[in-house]
């Protein structure tokens, strides 16, 4: 039944062309995460600032982010602001279309270690003469960001794969769009994609790697 | 002086204070004991402005604790508190976690901080504990260490919330050693507690506490020994 013969060299032979496109993947992805934790920073202070304008807002943000298909959320960037007039490249509606969705998700996260300290640190601090900022900023802050350290690589890994579904709005410079491409020239469909597979796959590794061995240096209690 | 008049104090519909009095001088030991929910520890949440109050006033040597005007993180640096539950900064050393209010509040030097921070965690005997991460420590540890971090404030006052209750019964020594060591060097202290030897041992007045009502209040040996309100004696005779 398979006679379908492979073609591996096309693909490696392709190798240097993709893996320019895996250090796009890699930029778009880290972007985003800068972008979606400035953020996530800023809706979970208004989730917590008690004006319900801004929390009504963050919450909408977070609900929207966290439960429609991301493809929607870079759909959306690109062809549906086009509707208004607002025209991204491919790159930028990417790049805020992901950024969207991190912060929804990364500000939730966010939210789930903030309540996971007991008021009783911010107590202690304040007991102690500090203002509420102080007690936020060297008291709970650094707990915080222990424990949503882990969720927020797992937001990286995720980043960094969502940036595949960029070629559903034409973006051909990241790995998925110049498989894609390659795909389209030759038909060599599951040479170019179990290449660019693993390639998604080394730099997610890597990614959870790199996170891991700065916890150990970051947090060493 | 610690001044106390007339201290009303609701949560929602629960009055936990019903008009309390007291004053407590410069370098008197006071404590005060009752059964749980009696108001005790409310009142020392007060009086360091932690929850506001209802009714009266308390003043900390002429300040009025709970005025619009009073910068009650100015005033907390002379009264500090130690809790039920020691609260240590878990991201800390514990040369770091007493080190850092000194630095961040006072605003004194590194170098500074650190010899009061080694200064007062050797004299609750943690000397050697240093770089040690809380979560390493004992309960007895950890809640002698909170004690060293609020005194490296050199407080005026201090005041203590059922230091030891949380702890295992093997640990409660070692820091009634230490409320012990503070009120002989003269420290200003109220301290609620359960621990009816330690009261009558370390106390100048005793204060007994019933239902948001301070009942009685006098010497340990008036109190313990010729309670004269029947629900002081009826709570003596339970606990003994």
């Amino acid at each position: 039944m398979l006679n379908y013969t492979f073609h591996w060299n096309q693909a490696f032979k392709a190798l240097p062309q993709m893996l320019d496109g895996a250090l796009v993947t890699l930029q778009i992805a880290l972007l985003s995460m800068v972008i979606g934790l400035a953020l996530a920073l800023t809706l979970t202070a208004f989730r917590l600032s008690g004006n319900r304008i801004l929390s009504g807002f963050a919450t909408t943000w977070v609900e929207i982010a966290r439960n429609t298909p991301a493809l929607f959320q870079i759909y959306m960037a690109h062809f549906g602001l086009g509707n208004f007039g607002i025209h991204l490249s491919p790159y930028t509606a990417l790049l805020v279309g992901i950024a969207f969705n991190n912060a929804g998700y990364l500000a939730e996260n966010f939210r789930g270690a903030l309540k996971a300290i007991p008021d009783t640190q911010t107590r202690a601090g304040r007991s102690l003469g500090m203002t509420p900022v102080q007690a936020f900023r060297l008291i709970v802050l650094p707990q915080m960001l222990r424990i949503a350290f882990l969720p927020v690589t797992n937001q990286m890994v995720w980043a960094i794969l969502m940036t595949s579904l960029g070629v559903t709005v034409g973006m051909n410079t990241d790995l998925a769009g110049i498989t894609q491409e390659l795909n389209a020239r030759s038909f060599r469909t599951f040479e170019f994609f179990a290449l660019a597979a693993v390639i998604y796959y080394i730099i997610a590794k890597l990614v959870t790697l790199a996170a891991r061995l700065l916890a150990a240096r970051m947090f060493r209690y | 002086m610690i001044e106390i008049k007339d201290v009303r104090k609701s949560f929602s519909t629960l009055e936990v204070l019903k008009g309390i009095n007291l004053t407590v001088n410069k370098g008197e030991v006071v404590t005060i004991i009752g059964g749980s929910g009696s108001g005790k520890s409310t009142l020392l949440t007060c009086i360091n402005g932690l929850e506001p109050i209802n009714a009266g006033q308390i003043t900390i040597d002429g300040t009025v604790v709970h005025a619009k005007d009073t910068d009650l993180n100015k005033l907390r640096r002379k009264v500090g508190i130690v809790f039920q539950q020691w609260n240590a900064f878990p991201h800390l050393t514990v040369l770091e976690n007493v080190m850092l209010a000194p630095r961040k509040v006072l605003g004194l030097s590194k170098e500074k901080a650190e010899e009061i921070a080694v200064k007062q965690l050797t004299h609750v005997g943690l000397r050697e504990k240093l770089t040690v991460y809380p979560n390493r420590m004992s309960g007895g540890q950890q809640q002698r260490m909170a004690i060293a971090r609020a005194l490296a404030m050199s407080p005026e006052y201090m005041l203590f919330d059922e230091v030891t209750s949380a702890l295992d019964p093997m640990l409660v020594g070692e820091v009634l050693d230490t409320l012990k060591m503070l009120a002989e060097e003269g420290m200003t202290m109220i301290c609620v507690t359960h621990e009816m030897a330690f009261a009558r041992d370390v106390s100048d007045r005793v204060a007994f506490f019933h239902h948001g009502v301070m009942a009685e209040i006098g010497t340990p040996d008036q109190l313990f020994g010729a309670p004269q309100h029947p629900d002081t004696q009826a709570f003596l005779a339970s606990v003994r």
